[in-house]
């Protein structure tokens, strides 16, 4: 009788972010219960109400105002309605039974997603082979244009950059908000060498890999003695001023007008209808029809094949001693070095990896876009890779994916929906946050554990 | 010389306004020990809850300038402070407890919907208001000289006045004793029975409140802004904060005002292109030197 386990439910620790945003149930009869609810919406309606009704109900113009009172009303009247509804639910009992079903609907898909992909994970290049073709296999199929294979490959890039901030911040557990850094010293170490060392693409990738890691050195020699806050201003300091040297160091970076970078060749072979006096077109060579799908084809491959690269030298990483080192020193730096792990060295390590991967990232950026300017290494990108990594579930693979898919295809799909599609976004990143404080895919914690079951 | 008396003037002005922003975050660091990312926006909010209460007080028929910008003022203040306090409930108290990392992306979200909201609300347009009041303290003699704005002065008493305000309400009152215990341990100041959720909801009206005051005297000083002048500033304030030391008030203030010094010492006597990347040099190499930034306790590790 005593040894069948008990099942115990712990009372607060359990209770989940979005239980907590909302009131504490109150037991009580139902015209209490009403009245409690709507003397809460209406406390919410009025601080709407301060807060809607300057900003939202009254534009300004010059000195006078133009009043828009209608609009601040419907803000308000939304608060009050959606709060009055949750306010119920939540006094009613009802809320704890909604946001049971998403708990437990998510666990054991999340045992399955993390069981299937561990497996994966445990033979990569059957994984990669899986993905390199089903996703080889995309721009052949007749629904796939050249629009939807160009956004695919930045969200290929993207994934690319999260899992180079993974290392940094998943694994290493280093906050960094800078991190367009050296996704701009990729791209622009791309471009300049092309120009003014005519280095050819597929040269300029390790090139820039190399440079992004030695940019990555230099900031992080001196600040990753700091604490870790520090770190995350100083990274965002370096960001903004990498950003600041190429739009002012004209000469040079072009400046705000930006720089040309050549398009890749397929061993020499390039993609345009007429190639430069001495080349072969690829069309030529192939004896093709010639096409602009064939360049945005060849990029899109090229770019899946160094992004399911990334995704396997990050899963090895991992289980390298570097990868332990990283985590034993994000979970406790004392401990770690006590063992003799070198924290600056260690963590230098992780610095430069991630900045290599955001290295490659800049410059297949470049070669596919073909024209750079610094407007696309700006604060905001860095936010959406760190993004990309939080939301996915720091340390995880097949939630980074995901969350990158989320964070660049979908703001693309709703591009004709203009401001509000930001709007939305930043809505969706509190409440995804809120939702899930681990991201969507918690990774399995690695632990040494005792097997009772035979084998 | 003239040139120098004039720079040490502007940069004290342009640092008075970056301790007042730096203050928000670093109460929020120090009692939570969070990004506020969204407090930028805070700021840039502020500037247009100050054109549009002058503009309606204009609308109502106050005509006494004093009046109608203390009344605005503190209008101002009142809604900003909401809007910290709203940002706070909404995005960051639901996390409360979870990893470090979870409410800076919430931040960075709540400081995306702020902008676009404010974009959408009133428009990407630059915003410009008048000269309220002009005049000017003129120093040395013929075309050598260098000149005080009275506006200039406001600035700088009513950065001194809230600095003032804020150091008694921390030092002497019980709602300050609340905030530095809870700052101390959080846990533990929840123990003595203080509730904790009201402190750190103060903490985000205090500092919404501070950055307010900033809103409103820059715009006072400069007349234009967008919904975009947010980020630049909550970086710079952050950096300030960083650099005097994230926790400390005084050291907030001290940070804002060396970094307003050195950006406009150095726009003055090098080149203005690169003042922005002279202050995150400035800061990298304090922080090289005093980890702990000029005035912040130095971190003792406990095992």
């Amino acid at each position: 009788m005593f040894d069948s386990p008990r099942s115990v439910t712990p009372k607060f620790s359990s209770a989940p972010p979005l239980r907590r945003f909302f009131l504490r149930p109150a037991r009580a009869g139902p015209p209490a219960v009403l009245a409690g609810a709507l003397a809460d919406a209406a406390l919410a309606a009025v601080i709407a109400a301060v807060l809607f009704v300057p900003i939202l109900g009254l534009v300004l113009d010059r000195s006078r105002l133009e009043p828009h009172l209608g609009r601040a009303a419907a803000a308000v009247a939304i608060v009050f309605a959606g709060r009055l509804g949750l306010a119920m639910a939540v006094r009613t009992g009802n809320w704890a039974r909604l946001t049971g079903f998403a708990g437990r609907a998510a666990s054991p898909a999340r045992g399955g997603w993390s069981r299937g992909w561990s497996a994966l994970a445990g033979r990569p290049l059957i994984g990669a082979g899986l993905a390199l073709a089903v996703l080889g296999a995309f721009p052949f199929l007749p629904f796939a244009n050249n629009y939807l294979l160009h956004v695919m490959s930045l969200t290929f890039i993207y994934i690319l950059l999260a899992m180079g901030l993974n290392i940094v911040v998943g694994l290493a557990g280093l906050l960094d908000l800078g991190y367009v850094a050296f996704y701009a010293v990729g791209a622009y170490g791309y471009a300049l060498l092309a120009k003014y060392a005519g280095v050819s693409f597929w040269l300029a990738i390790p090139l820039t890999a190399a440079i992004a890691a030695s940019a990555g050195f230099l900031l992080g020699f001196p600040v990753l003695r700091m604490h870790g806050d520090y770190l995350a201003i100083v990274t965002l300091g370096f960001g903004e001023i990498i950003r600041m040297l190429l739009v002012n160091l004209t000469p040079i970076t072009g400046g705000p007008n930006g720089i040309e970078a050549p398009r890749p060749t397929l061993a020499g072979l390039a993609f345009t209808a007429s190639p430069p006096p001495g080349t072969r077109a690829f069309h030529e060579a192939f004896g093709l029809e010639f096409s602009p799908a064939q360049r945005y084809i060849f990029m899109y491959l090229a770019i899946l094949v160094f992004m399911l690269g990334a995704v396997g030298v990050f899963l090895r990483l991992k289980r390298m001693p570097i990868g332990r080192a990283w985590e034993a020193l994000k979970e406790n730096e004392v401990a770690a070095r006590a063992l003799g792990i070198d924290p600056t060295t260690t963590k230098l390590a992780a610095f430069m990896m991630g900045a290599s991967f955001a290295g490659v990232g800049g410059a297949f950026y470049a070669g596919m876009e073909g024209f750079i300017n610094p407007t696309s290494f700006t604060f905001i990108e860095s936010a959406m890779i760190l993004a990309i990594v939080v939301l996915g579930g720091m340390g995880s693979v097949a939630g980074v994916i995901l969350a990158a898919v989320g964070v660049t295809l979908l703001p693309e799909l709703f591009r004709e929906f203009g401001n509000y599609r930001m709007l939305v976004f930043g809505l969706a990143m509190v409440f995804v946050m809120i939702w899930r404080p681990e991201g969507l895919l918690r990774v399995a914690r690695r632990s040494v554990e005792r097997r009772t079951d035979a084998r | 010389m003239i040139l120098l008396a004039q720079q040490l003037i502007n940069g004290l002005i342009l640092g008075s306004i970056y301790g007042l922003i730096a203050i928000g975050y670093t109460m929020v660091y120090g009692i939570i020990g969070m990004i506020n990312f969204a407090h930028g926006e805070i700021y840039m909010i502020s500037a247009y809850l100050f054109a549009i209460f002058l503009a309606l007080c204009g609308a109502f028929g106050v005509d006494s300038l004093p009046v109608a910008l203390l009344v605005t003022l503190a209008l101002t203040i009142a809604v900003t402070a909401t809007y910290g306090w709203a940002v706070e409930r909404i995005a960051y108290r639901p996390l409360r407890g979870s990893s470090k990392l979870a409410p800076l992306i919430s931040a960075i979200g709540m400081s995306l919907v702020l902008q676009n909201y404010v974009q959408l609300a009133q428009g990407a347009r630059e915003q410009g208001m008048r000269e309220l009041f002009g005049g000017v303290l003129r120093f040395g003699s013929g075309s050598d000289f260098f000149q005080v704005t009275y506006i200039q002065l406001l600035i700088v008493a009513a950065a001194i006045a809230a600095m003032a305000a804020l150091t008694f309400l921390i030092r002497r009152t019980p709602l300050g004793r609340a905030c530095r215990a809870t700052q101390e341990d959080r846990i533990m100041a929840g123990l003595l029975g203080i509730d904790t959720d009201r402190v750190i909801s103060l903490v985000f009206v205090i500092g919404a409140s501070m950055a307010a005051v900033a809103g409103v005297l820059i715009t006072l000083n400069f007349g234009s802004f967008d919904f975009y002048i947010g980020f630049l500033a909550g970086v710079k304030a952050f950096t300030a904060a960083v650099l005097g030391g994230i926790g400390s008030l005084p050291g907030a203030m001290l940070g804002g005002i060396v970094l307003g010094l050195a950006e406009s010492l150095f726009a003055g006597f090098v080149k203005t292109d690169y003042k922005d990347v002279f202050a995150f040099v400035l800061l990298v190499s304090v922080l090289i030197f005093r980890p702990s930034g000029l005035l912040g306790r130095p971190e003792v590790e406990k095992i």
